[in-house]
């Protein structure tokens, strides 16, 4: 299956995704609604996307980004999904009931960059203490103790 | 041996020797005596957390061998220890497992922080936010090795030195529980 051909599938659903080429795979930009809906299509045939091999998140200072590796098993091609959030309030909804191995990366994510996923089945902290303030992989995050400015 | 009487000087036993008809009698004080007794036989813990723990195996091990120095052989349970190296980085779920297999250790207990990790939280893991900055935040340490990680030489440099410390009389933190006024 061509990237020409999963850019034609996927404008029938979500017209408004930007695409980008310019790197080793093809790339979706688009709004955290509208991934709401693509995510269960692109599960499907006939893009069958059924593996999440990575899934994490982007401090950019202005914004976060969501960003979703996704590999098709039968067609042997991947995908990424990118998501803009804002940083003052990061929701967006879980994909955990469609890819299962979401449900601990979110939990990272949720952690380490405080972004909420709206029903999640668990959205607790994966390795840090329960009490832990501060999200660490933040831009913005300042360890309080002993902290060395450079 | 010559590095350890490149430290030390001397190698004898503490006190004086009057010669007497037939044999002779030595003069010494319980303190240094026994001292001198731990410190040659001190056991360390296995324990280690990164890289610095390969090389604290390879100075177990036939090449540098610290059992010719009395670190005869690592314990495996902090009960039977009375040398703890910290060899490596000590994050913060660690920290409360450290402090508790420091208590476990029976008095005498001593200390060796080596490598960067252990002294100060690291070359690489500054500003982490799951570093400890430094073993001597939750243990006492009697000895710092620098280096990262400390060649083997350095670790039995550490080792003599933490022998020399012992000979001395008490540590720091022994002096510390020792006189503690309530």
């Amino acid at each position: 299956m061509t990237n020409e051909k999963i850019k034609e599938y996927i404008s029938t659903y979500a017209p408004n995704v930007i695409y980008d080429e310019t790197g080793e795979w093809l790339n979706l930009i688009l709004e955290a609604t509208e991934w709401q809906k693509l995510a269960s299509v692109i599960k499907e045939p006939p893009i069958q996307m059924d593996f999440l091999f990575c899934l994490t998140c982007v401090d950019w200072k202005t914004h976060l980004t969501m960003v979703y590796h996704l590999s098709s098993t039968k067609h042997r091609q991947n995908i990424v999904i990118k998501v803009n959030l804002a940083i003052d309030q990061p929701i967006i909804n879980t994909v955990s009931a469609i890819w299962r191995t979401a449900e601990f990366h979110e939990r990272e994510v949720f952690e380490m960059f405080g972004v909420d996923f709206i029903n999640h089945p668990d959205l607790r902290k994966l390795i840090l203490e329960d009490d832990f303030k501060g999200y660490p992989l933040r831009k913005d995050f300042e360890d309080p103790i002993n902290m060395i400015k450079l | 041996m010559e590095l350890k009487e490149n430290i030390t000087g001397n190698e004898k036993f503490p006190g004086i020797i009057h010669e007497t008809p037939g044999g002779g009698i030595v003069v010494s004080t319980f303190d240094s005596v026994i001292n001198w007794a731990r410190s040659n036989s001190l056991w360390p813990l296995s324990f280690a957390t990164s890289c610095c723990g390969i090389e604290m195996m390879s100075t177990a091990s036939a090449k540098y061998d610290f059992s010719r120095f009395g670190f005869e052989v690592a314990r495996a349970s902090p009960r039977q220890a009375d040398v703890i190296i910290i060899a490596g980085t000590i994050v913060n779920k660690m920290a409360p497992v450290l402090k508790r297999l420091y208590d476990q250790m029976a008095d005498p207990k001593y200390v060796i922080a080596m490598g960067a990790c252990a002294i100060s939280g690291g070359p690489f893991f500054y500003n982490t936010y799951s570093v400890v900055k430094g073993a001597d935040h939750i243990i006492p340490v009697d000895v710092y090795i620098p280096g990262c990680p400390p060649r083997p030489e350095a670790l039995l440099h550490a080792m003599i030195s933490l022998q020399e410390k012992i000979k001395m009389g008490m540590t720091r933190e022994q002096i510390r529980t020792e006189f503690k006024t309530p």
